[in-house]
Parts: C-alpha cells; sequence; structure tokens
C-alpha cells in the first residue's frame, strides 16, 4: 500500500463529551455544548475559544431524529463559534470518526491550526420502530431493506456466517456483553454503566417488590440465556447483543504540533489515519470481515510505521457484540477465526494483553450514532494521558487506535494516536 | 441484449415486479452483478450486459427478525409473527439480500448455511405498500 503521510504533524490537545443516555430536555446542540465545554475546560494552560478557526461535526441525521437540516452552523451558533466555517459530515455510525479525520486533515494541510471536531445524535425523541427505519436508511434503501433487513440482522448474518465458518457455538457473544458492562460500570458518563451481575439483582429486588415470583440465574451468561430476560431483537443476537438508542456528544480540539506544545506538556498525536469504502453486505467476497476496515487499519499502520502489536489498546466499533469480535481480528488483533477464543479468554479485557473498548463501547457507553466516533477518541485521549480515573489501563499505554464503521462496513476509519 | 446505458438504479425493484432475476455481466471481466450495475468496478467501465440467472442458490448468512422495521409490520410480521432474511449465493457467483422462505422460524439454530434455494417472488403487504419481493425457498 502507499504510504501516505500528514504534510504535517497534528495532536490532539482536549477532549470531551456528554454524557451518554436519554436527555428527553435536550437537543442535540444542548448535549454539544456538553462535550464542548467540557473540551475547552482541560487544556491544560487554557485557551481562547476565539482562536478555533473550524469546526467539523459528526451527524448522521439530524433531519429524521430532530426534523433539522443544516445542523453544524446551527450547533456553531450556540457555543458561540460562528462565523467560522462550520461543516457537517455525515457518514452514518462513522460519522464523527470521518470528521475527527476531516480535522485532522485540514490542520495538516497548513489551512487552520486549531480545529474544534466531534458529533452529536439525539435519537431519543422516536420510538423504537422509527429509530429502527432511520438507521436502515444507513444500508442501501433499494437493493438491501426491501428484502427485510434492519440493522440488527444485518449483523446477525455474519454472526451466522462465523458461527459456520469457524464451527463454533454463538456463547463467545455473551462474553462480550459482559466484559463491556464491566468497563461501562466504570465510566460515569455510559448509558447503561452497570455490570450484566448488578443488573440481574435489580431485576430480581424489582420482581420481589412487585410481589412476583424472583427469577434465579446461575450467574451472568444464565441471565444472558434467559430469553425473558434478554429477548432476541434479530436471531441470533438478543438485546444485550445490541447497542442502544442514546443521546450524546462529544468534541476533541486538533492543533498543529507547532502550537500543542504551548497549550499542554502532553499533547496525543495523531501517527495515523484511514479511511475505506464499500458496497452493500450480499456484495462482500467474505461475510466474517469488513473489508473496507482491514483496508482503512493497513493505510493507518503503514503512516504510522507501526503494526497490530504495537497498538496498546483499542476502542473499536461494537454496535453488536459480533462486531467486536469481528473487528478485532480486522485490526489484526487476533488471527480470522480467533477473536472468539480471545474475548472467552479475556484477552480484551482491562487486565488483558489487548484492552478493548475500556469506555465500555458503544455497548455499555451508548451509541449516539453521530458521536459515537469522537467518543471513542475521547477514551483513547483520556487512557493515553493517565486520566481514566477507576479504569484506567496499567502500564502507561502510549499508543491507542479508534475503529469507527458506518452502516455494514460500507464506511470504516482508523485512527491511530501517540503519547511521545 | 441491453447495454450499460439502460442500467439504472431501479431496474432491480423493476424486474423483480416483473418476476425477473437480472444480473449485469462485465464484458472486460466475465464478472456478474446483482442488482444489475452499470460500471465494472475493476476496470471502471460502462460495458455491461444484461442476463438472466438461474434463480439457484445456497443460503450464506440469515438472521430471523423479531423487530422489524414499519414495512415489515404493514406486511403482517411482528415478535408473533417472525420472518428469516438472508443473504444467497447464487450458483452463477454473485450473492444478493432476501426473504428466506421454508425455514423453521421457530427454530432458527435448525436452519443451516449452505441450505439449497431457489428463488420465489412473493406478493408481500397490503394496499399501497403491496408489491412484489425477492424471496427464496427452501429446496428439499
Amino acid at each position: 500500500m502507499k504510504r501516505r503521510k500528514l504534510g504535517r504533524g497534528v495532536s490532539i490537545v482536549a477532549a470531551g463529551m456528554s454524557s451518554f443516555g436519554v436527555f428527553p430536555g435536550k437537543v442535540s446542540r444542548d448535549l454539544f455544548l456538553d462535550a464542548y465545554l467540557e473540551m475547552i475546560g482541560c487544556v491544560d494552560r487554557g485557551i481562547d475559544p476565539k482562536d478555533i478557526e473550524a469546526i467539523y461535526l459528526g451527524n448522521y441525521s439530524s433531519d429524521i431524529f430532530e426534523g433539522q437540516g443544516h445542523t453544524a452552523p446551527i450547533v456553531a451558533d450556540w457555543i458561540g463559534l460562528t462565523p467560522r466555517a462550520a461543516v457537517r459530515i455525515e457518514d452514518a455510525c462513522a460519522s464523527s470518526g470521518v470528521a475527527f479525520r476531516q480535522a485532522v486533515l485540514a490542520v495538516a494541510s497548513g489551512a487552520y491550526d486549531i480545529v474544534l471536531a466531534g458529533g452529536m445524535e439525539k435519537m431519543t425523541n422516536l420510538p423504537t420502530e422509527k429509530v429502527t427505519d432511520a438507521l436502515a436508511t444507513a444500508g442501501d434503501m433499494m437493493f438491501e431493506i426491501p428484502a427485510g433487513f434492519t440493522f440488527p440482522s444485518f449483523y446477525a448474518v455474519m454472526a451466522t456466517a462465523y458461527a459456520s465458518r469457524y464451527n463454533v457455538g454463538l456463547e463467545f457473544l455473551k462474553h462480550v456483553t459482559i466484559k463491556n458492562h464491566n468497563n461501562g460500570s466504570l465510566n460515569p458518563k455510559a448509558q447503561f454503566g452497570q455490570k450484566i451481575s448488578d443488573l440481574m439483582e435489580a431485576k430480581k429486588k424489582a420482581a420481589a417488590a412487585k410481589g412476583k415470583p424472583v427469577p434465579e440465574w446461575s450467574d451472568e451468561m444464565a441471565f444472558l440465556a434467559d430469553e425473558r430476560a434478554n429477548p432476541t431483537i434479530a436471531w441470533p443476537l438478543q438485546l444485550f447483543d445490541c447497542s442502544p438508542i442514546s443521546d450524546g456528544a462529544a468534541a476533541v480540539l486538533v492543533v498543529s504540533d507547532e502550537i500543542a506544545r504551548s497549550l499542554t506538556d502532553t499533547p496525543i498525536h495523531i501517527i495515523g489515519t484511514g479511511q475505506a469504502s464499500d458496497g452493500a453486505l450480499h456484495a462482500r467476497k467474505e461475510l466474517t470481515s469488513i473489508a473496507s476496515a482491514r483496508l482503512a487499519v493497513e493505510e493507518a499502520y503503514t503512516m504510522a510505521g507501526i503494526g497490530p502489536k504495537d497498538v496498546d489498546l483499542a476502542e473499536v466499533h461494537d454496535c453488536f457484540t459480533i462486531a467486536e469480535v469481528i473487528a478485532t481480528e480486522d485490526l489484526g488483533f487476533f488471527p480470522v477465526g480467533e477473536g472468539c477464543r480471545a474475548v472467552v479468554e479475556g484477552k480484551t479485557r482491562r487486565d488483558g494483553g489487548k484492552p478493548i473498548n475500556t469506555s465500555g463501547g458503544l455497548k455499555s457507553k451508548g451509541h449516539p450514532v453521530g458521536a459515537s466516533g469522537a467518543g471513542q477518541v475521547v477514551e483513547i485521549w483520556k487512557q493515553l494521558r493517565g486520566v481514566a480515573g477507576e479504569r484506567q489501563v496499567d502500564g502507561g499505554p502510549s499508543i491507542g487506535l479508534t475503529h469507527n464503521v458506518g452502516g455494514t462496513g460500507q464506511t470504516t476509519v482508523v485512527n491511530i494516536f501517540e503519547r511521545k | 441484449m441491453e447495454q450499460s446505458g439502460v442500467i439504472t438504479a431501479a431496474l432491480f425493484e423493476k424486474s423483480i415486479a416483473e418476476k425477473k432475476l437480472l444480473a449485469s455481466k462485465s464484458r472486460s471481466t466475465g464478472e456478474l452483478f446483482i442488482p444489475a450495475r452499470p460500471v465494472t468496478p475493476e476496470t471502471v467501465l460502462t460495458d455491461m450486459d444484461l442476463v438472466p440467472l438461474s434463480g439457484r442458490g445456497t443460503l450464506a448468512g440469515f438472521s430471523v427478525v423479531a423487530i422489524a422495521p414499519s414495512s415489515m409490520l404493514k406486511a403482517g410480521y411482528d415478535r408473533k409473527n417472525q420472518y428469516c432474511v438472508g443473504i444467497v449465493k447464487l450458483e452463477e457467483g454473485p450473492s444478493i439480500s432476501a426473504q428466506i422462505l421454508g425455514v423453521d422460524i421457530a427454530h432458527p439454530e435448525s436452519i443451516k448455511i449452505g441450505t439449497s434455494l431457489v428463488v420465489e417472488f412473493i406478493e408481500r403487504g397490503e394496499g399501497e405498500s403491496k408489491g412484489v419481493a425477492l424471496a427464496f425457498r427452501y429446496n428439499a
């Protein structure tokens, strides 16, 4: 692969996010303000917001979710940053991973020195059926969706193909759920920041309080196997295999290396970035790997001059549990067909050899689709600076990676970060 | 034989409505594509001809859907009346998304990848949403 390089060095000097969850009183501009204010407040040596020169915002569909188009200038105005150039980027669930990448490329080009990147989504105004329909428009409305596909069922197809190809049962998916909820329980901004064991106990208490028979589950796996506690959404995927419907926003301050050191002693450098596209799921050569992810990460690794062994931790796009396992193979962390074993053996836990989704991932933290990619960057920024609190990975990680997928892999964007 | 110029995105829906399974065949590579597309990706040439497919294939991946989208709710599907959707690898090579019929919806674990299927054009929906949908049936 051709080795691409940035025109000059680019760093992150601040990052923030709103809480992810259900916030009836807030629209997307309110959520983005929360993220932006946290970001501005954590520049080590402070920054005058007037120095921000441009804004790149990821947003999937404020049009459908909120009845509001042209969101970028509206948000720019709300946070007080008009008349700066404000750009909205839509690549489905990869919108803000791509917006972040475009901000990096804009700074690398020399056009700007200080750029605000981020994303937001307000999904919970609509009933589930309408959200399902809105998300389906990230698939091909002429060639895929008429068959009866929903997003969970696309990923369910990958799960059935994976189980068949590698001749494995699908119990391993439940280990992804349990791990990501364990991580999310240590993230105060997570939408479902409870361990599965805590959810079990809560259900038992609720049943007892209502005078109903108290359900008995021997362990978390038994709870997740119980169709009443964990109903099927699109077989074989159950409710706890799916990321939730969420509101949220995330913001990152992207600057040239030249000025990064004047703002902080600990900038996080962007050492690699890559992105690729693809067609409908049915047109892929394989259903057990996402080709655009393999291309995007190869581009990013080549730029960074590193390989998968050098990555200390990663936030990957676990919109569904099977997606995390496939991602860990596509990124080269584990050989094909072995991602399922790696999660069962604990290799992707915070204390494993390759921590994945220390934030709780989209599964536990929440998946406000247009904010999720930038939210991943926030987590890597915290981990590499050693400020991730109770969920901080030991050993001073220095290289982190984000993997953000749009649709079923029609878009994948990968970014690699280093604390030097 | 028809040429690339007549291959529009709407051709797929139109051909399904006429109960035809049409692919495009690249003159530069010989590769087949369904839905028919006007451009050969490998050579980036608009050099396609339309060809009919046999309608025989095998199941490459599937799901049984409990939470249906509104289009399928209108067609009478829901948690109590679930349906199977999947990707079918056609015997000529390319694959396509379709509803899968004749499989045991109540026991999805019994549905096997590699199962033989044959095309069936079905009437689906009521009133304005009524139309022909692409499906494949278990081929015993």
